[in-house]
């Protein structure tokens, strides 16, 4: 088991969470972290791995950070 | 031209000048507002509207700010706020871009909206608007569609663009073309209690890094709505990014991008 941290952002948080330490099995992806959270794929525009972006197949390592920001387009 | 400084000179009241003396200067010597400020600046008078600006910009400054020229693509929520600012900080060409008409759903937020408005061109609300405040400014309207065949004839000769825009495609356009007629780009858009600003400068994809190619048209807005104070605090980041570009002050929002989050007020900044 590894330990990540994820964050959430903006109405990403609504009925989650603002962040949490959770465990994970070894070799997550990215992807199954949005799946489990039930975000829909396109509501995750922004990820960061350890403040640096990645992409939905990144592999995570025991102790990273994951954050996730919403689309915003409205003006 | 040096009967137009004495005149402006000899009416000044130390070395600014009310506004009433530029008027009866434009219509003395048959110039345009527009010329009336930029010619007092030159000799360093400084129109007494931008008095309290002056310990923060100089009258140098100021007339830097009036000879620049900054495009606000999108009139709504973000775009009338920008202008206002704008116009008020002094710029002195502002081109307005926006195919819409208000709506009575556009109350809530949009500045420049009201009931009087309401079935009228949001660009024809920018020029009355700026005209109000600084007859001095030349506004430049465009009634139309900001799109990928347009934009570089619509962004000619402009210093800086704002992203007002309340479409994702459209804003992956904007970045294109900003990018490859090399104009700095400020970019701004928001939901409901959010809200993002970045700035993209010659170079770089901040706005393909921000949204993934090929994403939807619209964000969390659909579901959020937008917010009054979430439009007026972008739009507030966004016209002091343009102020700092153009003056080459301060530090602005390079590479990085700040995620504002109004309802637990918090704002992050993360790195593009």
């Amino acid at each position: 088991m590894i330990k990540i941290t994820v964050k959430l952002f903006a109405a990403l948080r609504k009925g989650r969470f603002e962040k949490e330490t959770r465990k994970y099995s070894s070799d997550t992806t990215v992807k199954q972290i949005i799946d489990e959270l039930n975000i829909p794929r396109d509501q995750a525009a922004i990820i960061f791995v350890n403040n640096r972006h990645a992409k939905l197949d990144h592999r995570l390592s025991d102790g990273d950070v994951v954050a996730f920001f919403p689309p915003i387009g409205g003006g | 031209m040096e009967a137009l400084h004495n005149f402006l000179r000899s009416h000044a009241q130390d070395d600014r000048l009310p506004w009433a003396v530029q008027e009866e200067a434009a219509n003395r010597f048959g110039l345009t507002y527009g010329a009336i400020e930029e010619t007092a600046l030159e000799i360093n008078l400084l129109p007494l509207r931008y008095q309290r600006n002056r310990q923060t910009i100089t009258t140098a400054q100021q007339l830097h700010l009036f000879r620049s020229s900054v495009a606000v693509v999108g009139c709504g929520g973000l775009g009338g706020s920008v202008i206002e600012a704008l116009a008020r900080l002094g710029i002195g060409q502002i081109t307005v871009v926006d195919p819409d008409v208000f709506e009575e759903h556009n109350l809530n937020r949009q500045l420049l909206s009201t009931l009087a408005m309401l079935g009228k061109p949001k660009v024809e609300a920018a020029v009355e608007r700026i005209k109000e405040i600084n007859p001095a400014v030349t506004v430049t309207p465009i009634m139309k569609t900001f799109t990928k065949e347009n934009g570089a004839e619509l962004l000619k000769g402009v210093n800086v663009v704002v992203d007002a825009l309340d479409s994702i495609p459209i804003r992956l356009d904007l970045g294109d073309i900003c990018k490859q007629w090399k104009i700095p780009l400020v970019h701004g858009s928001i939901a409901g209690w959010y809200g993002q600003v970045a700035t993209q400068f010659p170079g770089e994809d901040i706005l393909g890094k921000i949204y993934p190619r090929g994403a939807g048209k619209k964000g969390i807005e659909t579901e959020l709505g937008i917010l009054s104070f979430t439009a007026g605090f972008v739009a507030s980041i966004e016209a002091a990014e343009v102020c700092k570009i153009l003056l080459d002050e301060g530090t602005s929002l390079k590479q990085r991008m700040l995620s504002i989050n109004l309802l637990d007020m918090e704002i992050v900044e993360v790195q593009l």
